[in-house]
């Protein structure tokens, strides 16, 4: 009992006291963030909702003009095929005076198909613009109704409080007339 | 023991293995001196702990029969409004009673930025009220998404963007919130639990709260401290009574809206089932939500106007270090007193505004609005060094017997 009443001190007023004390609290710490992590963890997309991550598009029925909806990994994803109006009043645009600087050619794998999420980059409401009737906004491309947001025929946001153009999805040509989205 | 005098032997043998009678008695029975000249504007704490009590019983009786998935939320809801005795009642019951609650939580909170309830020593009751607000906030955000109409979906999918406005990490958070690549069954599910678990939470905080509130006791519309039995009144019976009064009134309305126009406070495009693909033209959140929504809108950045939004509630929290008047009570500051009312009606045009569409005179006045929302609190803190007091009462009892709280010299003579 009396080796314990009297702990062993270094020379500047430390004890092995402290160190165990931290070193207990360290690894209580540790070993409770790793315990943690999993019940954080279970919130994120399973392996099975990741799975379903890619969608094949056949184009032949979309006539120039049309604008499609498909759906992947639930979000809605445009296709417009351009008219050639459409595709030069994009590539007319300065790049520099753009708010999110992209030029026409970097949104595109073929100038006719305009292949984007359909979702504004602000707080993601669906952009209206893909049906016949729907307000396009002031640059003719897509205008999200839920904050003002307007899109070119670039799908650049060019007015409004949106960030970002809205963004490509990863996809490829498998034939002229088919896309493979993911 | 304190006070609690009975002949009863069953109290009396309860009461000595577990004072629990006396601990009533101390917080709203008789044993709770309470400042004897509170107005009716102090009725709303209670009507929002009748409002809590009324929201967890309804939420628990429509638990049992909602269903929390994305193929039969919208219809388990219809169900309820159908079939389920009753359910049409609970419903409304349920649906009406958080806007009410709303309502008597934010006149509850507009009472205290009048009197000045949050200054010393009531600081820590006033942070834990915003903690409130901020819970039920939430609460109230994942209860709209569960009937999984358009407006539920479209709102669970703005607000939870709202986090992508975050730089780096924003949209691991999002996809971490919904749990998927959009807002779908996952995001459902745990609303649903988190809507069941944060109303305890809140009473967990009103616990706090009202453990505060009875460190000090309540303020009062003098704003200054009582001094002696002479300035308080026993809480039972007067304020049991008084409190009881505005529960009536309270019910009465309550009844007249879940009666007679339930969906007042409703979208009617809620009745339509939650379609991902497309947005309704015009999507706005519920009332109690459009003043903060008015002000994300009139920032034209993302992430500055998400932080302007989450910052015109968090600055509340530090309120009572921005107000360093030792002056209480609205009463007695008559520049503040303008400057109260209006904040109050830039809190209402902020509603107005944000319940419309962004742009043209709308976009103006939101932006104006929302300048001023934050000036005032900068106003607030220059007021507290310049603004010229009137001179306050020496007690409660001297104000309130002598009549009209005029207790001096000086204000008889601003009177005349």
């Amino acid at each position: 009992m009396a080796h314990s009443a009297n702990p062993t001190h270094s020379g500047d007023g430390e004890t092995r006291r402290d160190f165990l004390y931290l070193a207990a609290a360290g690894f209580g710490a540790l070993g409770t963030a790793l315990a943690v992590w999993p019940l954080i963890d279970s919130m994120n997309p399973s392996a099975e909702v990741r799975a379903l991550s890619s969608t094949e598009v056949d184009l032949e029925p979309v006539e120039v003009g049309q604008r499609i909806t498909v759906v992947w990994r639930g979000k809605p994803i445009f296709i417009d095929r351009r008219p050639q109006e459409a595709i030069d009043a994009a590539r007319a645009v300065p790049v520099k005076d753009l708010p999110d600087p992209q030029t026409d050619e970097e949104r595109v794998k073929k100038a006719e198909w305009l292949i984007m999420i359909g979702i504004c980059t602000h707080l993601g409401c669906i952009p209206k613009g893909q049906t016949a009737g729907d307000p396009r906004g002031e640059f003719g491309g897509w205008f999200c109704p839920c904050h003002g947001s307007h899109y070119d025929t670039a799908g650049r946001i060019r007015k409004g409080p949106a960030p970002k153009n809205l963004f490509v999805p990863p996809y490829e040509f498998t034939t002229d007339t088919a896309i493979f989205i993911g | 023991m304190s006070g609690l005098k009975t002949n009863n032997a069953v109290i009396r043998w309860i009461e000595y293995r577990l004072p629990i009678f006396s601990f009533i008695d101390h917080a709203v029975g008789s044993g709770y001196p309470t400042p004897r000249n509170l107005n009716y504007w102090w009725n709303f704490g209670s009507l929002a702990g009748l409002a809590l009590v009324i929201m967890i019983m309804t939420g628990i009786m429509l638990a049992m029969q909602y269903t929390a998935h994305v193929a039969f939320a919208f219809d388990s809801v219809e169900r309820i409004m159908r079939d389920v005795n009753s359910g049409w009642l609970i419903r409304y019951i349920h649906t009406n009673g958080g806007a009410f609650f709303f309502i008597v939580v934010y006149i509850h909170i507009f009472r205290g930025l009048y009197y000045g309830s949050y200054k010393a020593p009531r600081e820590l009751l006033w942070i834990l009220g915003v903690a409130i607000l901020l819970l039920m906030m939430a609460t109230a955000f994942m209860g709209y998404v569960l009937p999984w109409g358009q407006m539920s979906f479209w709102a669970a999918t703005v607000i939870t963007n709202l986090f992508s406005a975050i730089p780096l990490v924003g949209e691991s958070i999002v996809t971490w919130l919904w749990g998927g690549f959009a807002v779908g069954n996952p995001t459902l599910n745990r609303f649903y639990a988190l809507h069941y678990l944060l109303p305890f939470v809140i009473v967990g905080a009103v616990v706090l709260h009202i453990w505060a509130l009875h460190r000090f006791g309540s303020s009062n519309p003098l704003g200054i401290e009582a001094n002696g039995p002479q300035d308080k009144i026993p809480f039972h019976p007067y304020y049991t009574a008084k409190d009881a009064f505005g529960v009536g009134v309270f019910l009465l309305l309550f009844a007249g809206i879940v009666f007679f126009a339930p969906n007042l406070f409703g979208e009617p495009d809620n009745y339509i089932p939650a379609n991902p693909l497309s947005t309704p033209a015009h999507i706005v959140p519920e009332w109690y939500f459009l003043p903060y929504y008015a002000i994300l809108r009139a920032i034209p950045d993302k992430l500055l106007g998400v932080i302007a939004m989450f910052g015109s509630i968090l600055i509340l929290f530090v309120l009572p270090w921005i107000d360093r008047s030792p002056v209480r009570s609205a009463k007695f500051r008559p520049i503040y007193k303008q400057f109260f009312w209006i904040f109050l009606a830039d809190c209402i045009v902020l509603g107005y505004i944000g319940a419309k569409p962004p742009e043209g005179i709308f976009l103006i006045i939101g932006r104006l609005a929302t300048a001023y929302y934050f000036l005032h609190f900068f106003i607030v803190f220059v007021l507290s060094y310049v603004e010229p007091r009137r001179p306050l009462p020496n007690s409660i009892g001297e104000a309130v017997l002598k009549g009209g709280g005029a207790p001096s010299a000086a204000v008889a003579r601003e009177k005349a």
